[in-house]
């Protein structure tokens, strides 16, 4: 799998929270050929088994990806919308969103010059239709739009859309393909409806019923100009090992396992503790009577902006520490 | 149905203490229901086989909790200092009557005389610790037996049919679910179907958790009623929904993305048979839905709701109109669910 290219592949795919089918199937095809099995839960998760002997053993990143639904279309052809998984107005306003079908449209504010920042419920998408009739022909109530920013390579960097957290997706992929045999009983989960609020992974965690877990994701890089100091982690200094965010404080033996390995395999990590921001992680640990949960993060700059900015070897550095992980021998508490 | 909806709307269910409202379903349902059972949160469960036998594939859920207030403190002169329980606007309780605890004890919520108000004041609304219950006691001592700290209050205030088919009560919010559920529990019925009466919806869809564990359903209907906005001077993009003009069938609000081939059911059985419907155009609010949805290895959801205007206060005004519509949507939904599925040989809760 080469690994920018399937990048691009993932990223461009639609999947706004609930509305995860293309970015499933496009998944699904490519875990196929690594997996023993291969299915799709009620909430939409791709549970995606390697069959093992020893324990079982989720690693999972979230597939949706935040953007917004339509929710009232104007007789004069603007649609009105709610904002899916977060993205705030000042996040929205002025910027181009792509439904699945591709049809495309520029979100702006009903407000008079000079009033106030927007709310929301002040914004409207633009699709160029003149009429309900004629906006009705291209989208209906329920329809969900993201921003749809191409991938680009510039050296080691990756300019795209949605890397949060279809760049976990693909770590995910890579280690499938890089695992040789594995002593444990392997399930790859790729879940849905992680940004409105971790709701996917809570049925995938009671079905798999894990005994450790390990949740792959994005977080802030706290490198940048505005960075407020929430989080720990810089892009180009290798993978992150979750010690806590604002959903979890991971189980401390997979922190130290997680460390160990990255020691013993000379592989360059960084421990992330965030302040803020939810990932699985969360979720998972509370699930049935408790899983051991840890976390490997790849740093993101511009989280949630039209175009976030990942490093390449950071990934490459996750997909590593993860494979070390699935291959390891792993024990119940 | 209507004579129900009022009979259940005049009965005391604030999150917590949903007893009357639980006792009425019970005597409602004791003489169709196959079994009936209370969990420790005080959830109504109860179960009915019906033509075919499917077990436990279907839910169809109405929360019985209503907001309300709860008795925080009694004043030294005598006064009740309260807390909300759910969400209430506390502009719509100001000056309004009250009925504390099951012996009814009739208040007002009453706040300091105008004269006293300063000038910095006027613009906004009291905090809830500066409102307080006149339940019209002589003192403290006569205040706290009557009405002692922990007891709660329901807004007071008759059922009143009006205008072109409007109803005005307190409750509505859910006792209109209640009140479906119930009238359908009396048929003959295409599936096995558990109907869940939940509690503590109001504070945090609490009661469902228990329920959607203990049953673990495939499908899970929820019968609510939403918030309604389509009121004088609020732009056709934030009127959300409006009452007298069908049922109204979510595909997402702010607790669940609702299953997609179930809203394709739903609004497709609306077309089928000219009933009127709507969805829900201002994404807000949440329903068991939501903890129904996410329990044990997942749940398929779907909603049906009546349009609410002034939905958490003690005058909130439904069409009847919708009531018999989403009677009938139900029954259609329930026929088509069976339709569906297979027989299973061992259906029981």
């Amino acid at each position: 799998m080469e690994l920018f290219e399937t990048l691009s592949r993932l990223t461009a795919a639609h999947g706004v929270s609930g509305r995860e089918e293309e970015v499933r199937a496009l998944l699904a095809q490519l875990a196929q050929p690594y997996c023993d099995e291969v299915r799709t839960d009620v909430m939409g998760n791709l549970i995606c088994r390697r069959a093992g002997e020893g324990p079982r053993v989720m690693l999972s990143a979230h597939m949706d990806t935040a953007g917004l639904v339509v929710s009232h279309i104007q007789e004069e052809g603007y649609l009105r919308f709610s904002s899916v998984g977060g993205l705030t107005a000042r996040q929205l306003r002025g910027q181009s969103v792509r439904f699945a079908n591709g049809i495309t449209g520029v979100v702006d504010a009903a407000t008079e010059k000079g009033e106030k920042e927007p709310a929301l419920s002040d914004l409207y998408l633009d699709i160029g239709a003149d009429s309900r009739s004629e906006a009705e022909k291209l989208v209906s109530l329920g329809d969900t739009a993201a921003f749809h920013v191409p991938a680009r390579q510039q050296g080691e960097r990756v300019l795209s859309s949605g890397l949060d957290d279809r760049a976990g997706c693909l770590v995910l992929l890579l280690v499938m393909e890089a695992l040789k045999s594995a002593p444990n009983d392997l399930y790859f989960v790729f879940t849905a409806q992680s940004r409105v609020g971790l709701r996917g992974v809570q049925t995938a965690a009671y079905a798999v019923d894990p005994a450790w877990a390990v949740v792959v994701s994005a977080t802030a890089a706290d490198d940048t100009p505005q960075a407020d100091h929430r989080g720990s982690c810089a892009l180009g200094r290798g993978a992150g090992v979750k010690v806590m965010d604002g959903s979890v404080i991971c189980h401390p033996r997979a922190v130290e396992l997680l460390d160990r390995l990255a020691e013993k395999h000379e592989i360059p990590v960084q421990h992330e503790v965030y302040k803020a921001g939810r990932s699985d992680a969360g979720a998972v640990y509370t699930t049935r009577v408790g899983v051991i949960t840890g976390g490997v993060s790849f740093p993101v700059r511009h989280l949630g902006a039209p175009v976030e900015i990942a490093d390449l070897n950071d990934l490459r550095r996750c997909v590593q520490l993860l494979q070390v992980f699935a291959e390891s021998e792993l024990s119940d508490l | 149905m209507l004579e129900l909806l009022k009979t259940l709307c005049m009965l005391d269910g604030v999150s917590g203490f949903e007893d009357q409202v639980r006792q009425f379903i019970r005597e409602q349902a004791r003489p169709y229901a196959d079994s009936i059972r209370e969990d420790a949160m005080g959830n109504l469960i109860v179960y009915k086989r019906g033509a075919k036998a499917t077990g436990n594939k279907l839910l169809l859920a109405a929360h019985m909790d209503e907001v309300g207030l709860l008795i925080t403190e009694v004043t030294d002169e005598g006064y009740l200092r309260f807390r909300f329980v759910g969400g209430v606007d506390r502009r719509v309780a100001i000056g309004k009557p009250v009925l504390i605890g099951p012996e009814h004890i009739p208040g007002v919520i009453g706040m300091k005389a105008v004269h006293l108000v300063k000038a910095g004041e006027r613009g906004s609304v009291p905090k809830t610790e500066e409102l307080y219950i006149d339940i019209g006691a002589a003192s403290a001592q006569e205040a706290g037996e009557k009405a002692p700290p922990g007891s709660y209050a329901v807004f007071a205030g008759e059922c009143v049919e009006f205008g072109q088919g409007f109803l005005k009560a307190k409750a509505i919010d859910d006792r209109v679910g209640c009140a479906v559920l119930l009238s359908l529990l009396k048929e003959p019925l295409p599936l096995d179907c558990t109907f869940a009466f939940t509690v503590q919806e109001e504070v945090g869809t609490r009661g469902a958790f228990g329920t959607a564990f203990s049953v673990t359903p495939e499908i899970a209907l929820v019968l609510e009623g939403t918030t309604a906005a389509d009121c004088a001077g609020v732009p056709a993009h934030k009127k959300v929904c409006a009452p007298g003009r069908g049922p109204v069938i979510p595909f997402m609000d702010g607790g669940t993305i609702y299953d997609r081939e179930l809203y394709a059911l739903l609004t497709g059985l609306c077309r089928d048979n000219g009933i009127p419907w709507q969805t829900k155009e201002y994404i807000s609010g949440g329903t068991d839905a939501r903890t129904f949805q996410r329990s044990k290895a997942g749940v398929r959801a779907a909603g049906i709701s009546a349009a609410v205007r002034y939905l958490h206060s003690p005058s909130s005004v439904a069409a009847v109109g919708d009531l018999e519509e989403m009677l009938r949507l139900t029954r259609l939904f329930l026929s088509a669910v069976a339709e569906e599925t297979q027989e299973v040989r061992h259906g029981a809760v």
